[in-house]
């Protein structure tokens, strides 16, 4: 039996680990040919702004960049050396893709991390109070609040913090990747990571309050109550153990899908992380490194979603994966 | 004790009144919240429309000597760097957001609703390639696809709410291809069959409009993050261009530089953004919990 279960498991992450791959593949095709049905590449982009030119170092620099060939040609290229682990050249700093990526990846990764344990800090408790207060003037309060958390756009969110900070310091915080002391390591990485999770916040508390709610009506939970179970105990090791698992889907999901709040927040609060760099680079049709950067983005919302399946298993030993 | 009568105390309030005016108002007194969000949405959409007739200025017209103005009696929420009334612009950008909003809404819907049916009802290979495709797009966050596409096809009106819309479409496919599975094997479908009905008629006459409560709650749903990701995207400049007023282009202007010197170019274009999205969300809820109330939280 168990060797079966264990094969079964097998099978089911060969196939998953494969559906991954097509997925990628697939960004990665549509990507290649989005960004090169666009009217101008980087040639015009730098030409342009020169008045005019010779035709002849317009054809030198194009070929230079290897826009000259076929498309088809171009993606080989591309995907070979993606997986050798050559990103290409940026097409403005010319310096490797790799080295401009790379050395961003952790000041997202850093703000990510800490939005996603804001968010769930604030949400999930919140939630379960909701919840258990369902109908309540405070659970009233609560959804109001958390819908309108679900409505300011992150933008403007740390526009107004960067406001606050104005009018209360009197300076706005300028990024600084080694800061020096605590409340300024807090000043650049947490204040916007609220921003950013603020949303999420809102989100993880809503699929608490919803999902508690169900869980609550279970007959266990009036067992639990019945044998004489506190308050705190039902709510928060009864029924939250058990309500937790679409909460585990959402901040997942919520996870890849915080890029999108990082990439206005990175705007705002000026930080070079990778989530910014892609507006820069889309703004200069830098296509190797947007073509890299969203082959990232892709990867890391598949993995989340992956990991978030696993956890499944792990959490409700009800769940097996089987082909 | 009486039995409570439960028929006349529902009549008595309303609930069975068939009248148009009186249902909506047993409706709006049932749910407070998705009145005051109907509210909030009506109240953008006659901003929209009466745009011209609201406004004292025109949002595009120039005025060098009231540069960078202070909310007065004369330009109510003050005026840009360029002397242009903030007030007319954000009345005019309601224009912006409701066509993308409803724009991108309403197609992407529609095409998730044509490749949600074909895949749920053709089933085979057909649904195995949509069903594929849907993964690739839902690998890629809606700003960043959104992003990649403006940039792609260029910074327009049309080509913002395609690149929006498109985005949308794999939730909506999916919602609508999950019931259509579901719908195919019920009773009325298979005598729909037995009297010889094409199975396109029984695909359009008798399975979509089973699934319409649904996707109207989920178009709704999506209404709110349509007009957010419109305004993230004018903000980051690859949205709709100069000199149209747009909530979120108003916003990358004044951003940062203006925190200090013209508060009022970074608050109320936000507070714009939120209220229309913040009146839509209220609505959305309002209507899923009236629509399909097995989803009600």
């Amino acid at each position: 039996m168990r060797a079966n279960g264990s094969s079964q498991l097998f099978a089911y992450l060969v196939r998953r680990l494969t559906l991954m791959l097509v997925t990628l593949f697939g960004i990665s095709v549509i990507i290649f040919v989005l960004l090169r049905i666009v009217p101008g590449n980087i040639v015009d982009i730098l030409f342009d702004a020169a008045g005019y030119v010779d035709p002849a170092d317009k054809a030198n620099l194009t070929r230079e960049l290897g826009l000259d060939q076929p498309i088809v040609v171009q993606y080989l290229h591309w995907i070979g050396g993606l997986l050798h682990g050559d990103l290409g050249y940026s097409f403005v700093s010319e310096k490797p893709a790799l080295d401009e990526i790379l050395p961003r990846i952790p000041i997202t990764a850093r703000l990510a991390g800490l939005a996603i344990m804001f968010s769930a800090s604030i949400g999930i408790p919140l939630g379960v109070i909701s919840a258990v207060n369902q109908g309540s003037r405070l659970d009233y309060v609560l959804r109001v609040v958390s819908l309108s958390g679900l409505s300011l756009p992150s933008f403007w969110l740390g526009l107004l913090i960067l406001m606050a900070s104005v009018s209360l310091f009197g300076s706005m915080p300028i990024f600084n990747p080694n800061p020096k002391t605590w409340t300024e390591a807090f000043a650049i990485y947490c204040v916007p990571a609220m921003a950013v999770g603020f949303r999420s916040a809102a989100l993880t508390m809503r699929i608490t309050r919803s999902s508690m709610l169900e869980v609550l009506r279970q007959d266990y939970i009036r067992t639990a109550r019945a044998k004489g179970a506190s308050r705190a105990s039902v709510n928060f090791h009864h029924a939250l153990k058990n309500a937790i698992l679409p909460v585990i889907t959402v901040i997942g999901i919520e996870a890849a899908f915080l890029i999108g709040g990082l990439i206005v927040t990175e705007t705002v609060f000026n930080i070079p992380g990778v989530a910014r760099f892609l507006v820069e680079a889309l703004r200069w049709r830098d296509y190797p490194i947007v073509q890299n950067l969203v082959m990232l983005i892709a990867l890391v919302v598949v993995t989340a979603n992956f990991i978030v399946d696993m956890l499944y298993a792990v959490l409700d030993p009800r769940i097996r994966y089987t082909d | 004790m009486d039995a409570i009568n439960y028929d006349s105390e529902l009549r008595r309030a309303g609930a069975h009144s068939t009248h148009g005016w009186r249902k909506l108002a047993f409706l709006a007194q049932r749910h407070v919240l998705g009145a005051i969000g109907l509210t909030i949405m009506v109240m953008f959409v006659l901003a929209a429309v009466f745009a011209d007739l609201i406004c004292r200025f025109s949002p595009l017209s120039v005025d060098a000597v009231h540069a960078l103005a202070a909310p007065s009696g004369l330009h109510w929420l003050g005026t840009d760097s360029f002397g242009r009334d903030v007030w007319s612009r954000i009345i005019h950008g309601a224009r912006i957001s409701l066509a993308v909003g409803i724009g991108s809404t309403a197609l992407g819907s529609s095409i998730g609703v044509m490749v949600g049916l074909t895949s749920g009802y053709l089933s085979g290979w057909v649904d195995l390639v949509f069903q594929r495709v849907t993964d690739i797009l839902q690998a890629l966050p809606l700003l960043v696809l959104a992003l990649v596409m403006t940039a792609a096809l260029g910074p327009s009106l049309p080509n913002v709410i395609l690149a929006i819309a498109i985005p949308l479409v794999p939730t909506v496919s999916r919602v609508i291809r999950a019931n259509t599975l579901a719908l195919r094997e019920l009773p009325f479908v298979e005598a729909a069959k037995s009297i010889g009905m094409s199975e396109t008629r029984i695909a359009l006459r008798h399975v979509l409009p089973n699934t319409l409560a649904p996707l109207i709650v989920l178009a709704t749903a999506q209404l709110g993050s349509t007009i957010l990701t419109e305004a993230s995207l004018s903000f980051l400049g690859l949205g709709i261009p100069e000199p149209y007023p747009s909530w979120g282009r108003m916003l990358s202007e004044s951003a940062a530089e203006y925190v200090r010197t013209a508060p009022w170019l970074v608050i109320f274009p936000g507070v714009a953004i939120s209220l229309a999205v913040f009146g839509t969300n209220l609505f959305g809820d309002a209507l899923r919990d009236i629509l399909d109330p097995r989803q009600r939280g």
